[in-house]
């Protein structure tokens, strides 16, 4: 897999599925709701498999391949329509798309099938501005935002500028750049847990870039960050008790909804 | 000049505190930031058409699979060229094997000094002490070698390896082991002291030894890059020159240096060429007037052909040495190239250690990655880095040994537990609808401390209702 090298797009579809991920589902449904209410409104009718729980990610990186391949098999039933997957998150889009069919190499049957579903798996932005040619008018008001993009949507799906293209397409809102944007937030799923102290000093630095930028809220396509980004944070605001939050942020889809809908900025 | 040399791997288990330690370590944080910034700053200067360093990485990666897939080949043809141009070779399977012949050698020559030009496979064999033991001074001669050998320490950073101390440490460390040196944390200054000392090992030692950038089988010439001119020195003034490489380093011809070299000095430090580069093609001949009466090769394995043996890990023999890939590792940055314990840091250390050191000592390496795989954006090698540290994290906590020394015995019950028991919950939809259900009902039960997680962020807590609950209502948009 090259990243660099362009994928084909199909045509904006009348139907896709929601591959809505584990962490949205049970954390952050707000993103989920959002993500559906920007692809409706484009007119496209989007089905939600209710059998979907998780991409396998957790265990595939952890070292336990076969629990991986356990739940990773149940998702491959779950979109029996050619149409395409939309993924609001990078790194479950990578898994999905890159990983899936390295994990059923060696199954013929399953392989063809993760095959086929790796390609017309797509993450919510590349989604938005290759598919569905994405344009709607900023009518919040002006803001100050950061982008964090998570180092499996800019170097497996490749798909950073997607999201700053989005951004960019608000003309109220002035996007900043953080010192060392393309570093990782230091979140890594199990190397969290595992790699405390450094998985601490990493998203330390994130939220001392990030402030510094000047930018009033972060927005990202990845939840994973988002929760390390904003829970390191908020808990710095917790120690120096601050009642609001020093650093804010939310789901790209979350905040292009709620810009383009006419909701509060 | 003494030296408190010792063998410095460190057991994989004391990687947490030491990790710790040096995160809380603001001065040694503060130095490996700037140095990261600067290295990637530079190396992103020399590459500035994005097209054309993705085409030579292919061209890069196209030449070391080239060298690999024909390695044993390979190395009879380099054992035979060497030979036809004057130069022994030798075979070690081991560091104690290697060190053996450095000193069979050293002893014929009845040496008493050796002079060593920068070589990352020395610190591998531990080649320092099993001098001293010996009796044989061996001096490192590249400046940032000279450092943390006056240091007592082994290098951080495999191109730099002096990278993680301040001016004012190393003029410290001068003024007190450099005999007859005052206190000056001039530049300039300091390495002319350490230069002046230098100057007169260089004519005094029997011995040159140093490492080899690549071994080109069809001419039999050993390739060297450097900067110092302290590469040259070594391999040119003693009367004995020992190069030690590992058998990795072969390529099949002297064009393929040419390509390759257009990525190293680019990738490691962000040079268009190095100052020095030698071509080193046998031993002094009759009617020349410089260079060594012998030379040597010396050839290590030292576990490599582990990694040569699997199909997967055989990418990780790829590896040209250039460090960019540490250079722009998050988690190296934060912790420097000590806290790895073993000679190779960083994310190529993590990937070469265990067929060096076993899987079992190792594998806390392979575990401390985020797997952003911003080593592998840079590689000029395209090393499949992120790939293989998922591989290694398989290997060791298989439920069998495995192929890999040292594999399977990272396995945990309760650990494999839990992923069996997450893997029951994720791999049953019904079940995974009751979990999810009870953990957003049973919200308020959440742990307000979670472990590792809430020691530096907020609580997780599931929301109020899942997103599959929101969606059976009429949708908003
Ligand atoms: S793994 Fe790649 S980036 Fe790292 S030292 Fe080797 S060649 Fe350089």
């Amino acid at each position: 897999m090259n990243p660099s090298i362009p994928r084909p797009y199909p045509p904006k579809p009348a139907n896709a599925y929601l591959f809505a991920t584990c962490l949205i589902d049970q954390f952050a449904p707000q993103a989920g709701l959002d993500t559906v209410s920007l692809l409706q409104r484009e007119g496209i009718s989007i089905h939600f498999p209710e059998a979907q729980t998780c991409c396998g990610q957790p265990a595939y990186t952890s070292g336990y391949p076969d629990e991986a391949r356990i739940v990773a098999r149940r998702q491959l039933d779950l979109f029996p329509q050619a149409w395409p997957v939309v993924v609001p998150s990078g790194s479950c889009a990578a898994m999905m798309r890159h990983h899936y069919p390295k994990l059923f190499a060696n199954d013929p049957v399953l392989y063809a099938k993760a095959n086929e579903l790796a390609g017309r798996i797509f993450e919510l932005t590349e989604f938005l501005i290759h598919v569905v040619g994405f344009k709607r008018v900023d009518v919040g008001g002006s803001c100050t935002v950061a982008l964090h993009t998570s180092c499996h949507a800019r170097r497996e799906m490749g798909v950073h500028e997607t999201s700053a293209a989005l951004l960019a397409g608000l003309t109220q809102v002035k996007v900043v750049r953080q010192a060392r944007a393309e570093e990782c937030c230091g979140f890594g799923g199990t190397f969290a847990m595992r790699h405390p102290d450094i998985s601490a000093a990493i998203v330390s630095d994130k939220v001392a870039s990030l402030k510094e930028s000047g930018a009033q809220r972060v927005v990202s396509a990845d939840c994973g960050c988002l929760f390390n980004i904003l829970g390191r944070a908020e808990k710095i605001d917790q120690s120096a008790a601050k009642g609001t939050p020093s650093l804010p942020g939310e789901h790209i889809a979350s905040f292009l909804w709620r810009r383009t809908s006419g909701g509060e900025a | 000049m003494s030296q408190n040399q010792t063998v410095h791997f460190h057991p994989a288990e004391g990687f947490a505190e030491r990790s710790r330690a040096a995160v809380n370590d603001a001065h040694l944080r503060r130095s490996f930031r700037g140095a990261m910034d600067f290295l990637q700053a530079k190396r992103l200067s020399q590459f500035p058409d994005a097209d054309e360093l993705s085409a030579l990485r292919d061209l890069g990666k196209a030449i070391r699979l080239h060298a690999l897939a024909n390695l044993p080949d390979l190395l009879e043809q380099l054992e035979a060229k060497l030979q036809a141009n004057g130069i022994q070779v030798h075979w070690a399977e081991t560091p104690d094997q290697a060190n053996a012949i450095v000193l069979d050698i050293a002893h014929r020559h009845d040496a008493k000094n050796m002079v060593k030009g920068k070589s990352m496979v020395s610190e591998e064999i531990g080649l320092n002490h099993a001098m001293e033991v010996a009796g044989i001074e061996a001096l490192e001669t590249d400046m940032g070698e000279y450092i943390v050998q006056l240091a007592g320490e082994a290098p951080s950073h495999i191109i730099m390896p002096a990278i993680h101390k301040t001016r004012q440490q190393i003029a410290e460390l001068f003024a007190a082991k450099v005999p007859g040196v005052a206190y000056t944390d001039n530049v300039d200054e300091l390495i002319r002291i350490g230069r002046d000392v230098l100057r007169k090992k260089f004519a005094a030692a029997e011995i040159g030894l140093s490492g080899v950038n690549f071994a080109v089988a069809e001419t039999g010439t050993l390739y060297l890059v450097e900067n110092e001119g302290n590469g040259r020195m070594c391999t040119s003034v003693p009367k004995v020159h020992i190069a030690v490489t590992g058998i990795e380093k072969v390529v099949a011809k002297l064009e393929h240096v040419a390509l390759l070299n257009i990525l190293l000095p680019r990738s490691a430090t962000g040079q268009a060429v190095e100052t020095y580069q030698n071509f080193i093609s046998g031993p002094r001949k009759p009617d020349e007037l410089d260079g060594p009466d012998e030379v040597h090769l010396i050839l290590l394995d030292n576990g490599r052909t582990q990694a040569y043996a699997d199909v997967q890990l055989r990418a990780t023999l790829q590896c040209i040495r250039c460090g960019a890939c540490m250079n722009h590792c998050p988690v190296y940055a934060r912790i420097g190239g000590h806290a790895y314990g073993t000679t190779y840091p960083g994310p190529i250390g993590a990937i070469i250690s265990p067929h060096l050191l076993g899987l079992e000592a190792t594998y806390a390496l392979a575990t401390a990655s985020s797997l952003c795989g911003a080593c592998v954006e840079v590689c000029p090698v395209r090393i499949p880095i992120t790939d293989i540290l998922i591989r290694l994290r398989n290997e060791a906590q298989a439920a069998s040994a495995g192929k890999l020394r040292g594999g399977g015995r990272a396995r945990k019950p309760l650990q494999s537990s839990i992923w069996l028991v997450w893997s029951w919950i994720y791999g049953q939809p019904w079940l995974y609808r009751i979990v999810s259900w009870l953990m957003s009902r049973g919200r308020a039960l959440a742990p307000s401390n979670q472990g590792a997680w809430t020691r530096s962020r907020t609580p997780l807590n599931p929301a109020p209702q899942r997103l599959r609950d929101l969606l059976r209502r009429p949708a908003s948009g």
